[in-house]
C-alpha cells in the first residue's frame, strides 16, 4: 500500500500520477456490457467505417472513468473524487496506448475539506489530446 | 439541406422534461464487471461492496439509449462530453432512481447529414432519497 497523499504535500503545478491504458477491442465489448452502451462503432469495423470513422474507437465514457481511475489512484483510501469533466476532442483506438495525465490549477480550504482542483487530459501515442477537462478532488489535511 | 432527423420534433417537445424515473438496485457483480471492463485494482472497490465515482456511467445509460433511438432516427451516437457531481458513494444493496432528461438540443447540418447536438442529465438518488450523483453528457446524434 502506497503512502497517503495529504494536501499539504500537493502544490499547484504538480503532476497527477499517469495512468497509461492500451485497450483492446475485447476490453471495448466488455465495458459495452458493463455499461450497456451498444453503439456499434465501439465493435462492428464495417458499421464505425459506414459513419465515417476509421475503424471502431474507444468509448468516451470509458476514457472518462480511465481518468477517474487515475484520480482515485492518486488520492488513495481517504481522498475522494467529487467532480470529473471532461471533453471528448479526438478518438482513441484500440490497441493504441492511451495515457492519462494531470496537473494541479489550484488548491483551497472550503467548509473544512481540503480541495485540490486539477486539470486532466488523455493522450494518444502521438501527444495528442483526445480528451481533456477538469476535475475536484479532496484530500486529508495530512500532519 | 438534408431530410430531418425523424422523431427530432418530439425530442424538442421533450427538452427540460424529466423522463419517468426508473429504479436500479445494485448489485456487487455489476460493481464487480464495472471494475473489470475499466481494469481499476484499487482496493477500494475490489470486493465489488463500494462502487468507484464512475459508476454512475453504468446506471440508466442503456435504457436511455434505447428510449432516445426508438425516438429518433439516428444511425449512431458519437459522446462528445462527460460531466460528474459526486455526492456520496453508491453502495451495493442501494437502490438507486435515476430520473434523465434532455436539458439542451440543437441541430447542424454535417458531413454526415443532419447531426443533433444533445445534452442529458442524470440525477441519481439512493433509497433513503439522498443525492448521490448527477451526471450531465453531451452526445452527438447523427
Amino acid at each position: 500500500m502506497t503512502k497517503q497523499l495529504s494536501y499539504k504535500d500537493v502544490n499547484v503545478g504538480d503532476g497527477v500520477t499517469p495512468l497509461v491504458k492500451e485497450p483492446t477491442t475485447r476490453q471495448l465489448v466488455v465495458w459495452a456490457g458493463a455499461v450497456g452502451d451498444y453503439t456499434p462503432i465501439h465493435y462492428d469495423k464495417d458499421f464505425a467505417r459506414s459513419r465515417g470513422l476509421s475503424g471502431v474507437i474507444v468509448q468516451g465514457q470509458l476514457v472518462g472513468a480511465f481518468l477517474g481511475q487515475m484520480l482515485t489512484d492518486w488520492l488513495g483510501e481517504k481522498g475522494e473524487l467529487k467532480k470529473l469533466s471532461c471533453s471528448y476532442k479526438g478518438m482513441n483506438y484500440p490497441g493504441e496506448a492511451l495515457t492519462c495525465k494531470g496537473e494541479v490549477t489550484k488548491k483551497y480550504d472550503k467548509d473544512g475539506e481540503h480541495f485540490i482542483e486539477c486539470k486532466i487530459w488523455a493522450e494518444n501515442p502521438k501527444g495528442e489530446k483526445t480528451a481533456s477537462g477538469r476535475a475536484v478532488v479532496t484530500l486529508p489535511a495530512g500532519g | 439541406m438534408s431530410e430531418a432527423l425523424a422523431g427530432i420534433e418530439k425530442l424538442k417537445s421533450m427538452v427540460g422534461v424529466g423522463w419517468e424515473p426508473r429504479e436500479y438496485p445494485i448489485e456487487r457483480e455489476m460493481v464487480r464487471r464495472f471494475i473489470r471492463a475499466v481494469g481499476d485494482t484499487n482496493p477500494k472497490w475490489r470486493d465489488g461492496m463500494i462502487a468507484p465515482p464512475t459508476f454512475v456511467l453504468a446506471i440508466g445509460f442503456e435504457q436511455f439509449v434505447d428510449d432516445l433511438l426508438a425516438m429518433v432516427s439516428f444511425k449512431s451516437v458519437l459522446m462528445a462530453g462527460t460531466e460528474l457531481e459526486c455526492y456520496q458513494p453508491i453502495k451495493t444493496g442501494d437502490v438507486i432512481t435515476a430520473v434523465f432528461e434532455v436539458s439542451g438540443l440543437r441541430e447542424r447540418e454535417g458531413e454526415m447529414g443532419r447531426m443533433a447536438f444533445l445534452t442529458f442529465e442524470s440525477t441519481c438518488k439512493n433509497q433513503k432519497h439522498e443525492l448521490v450523483a448527477r451526471c450531465r453528457q453531451m452526445v452527438i446524434g447523427y
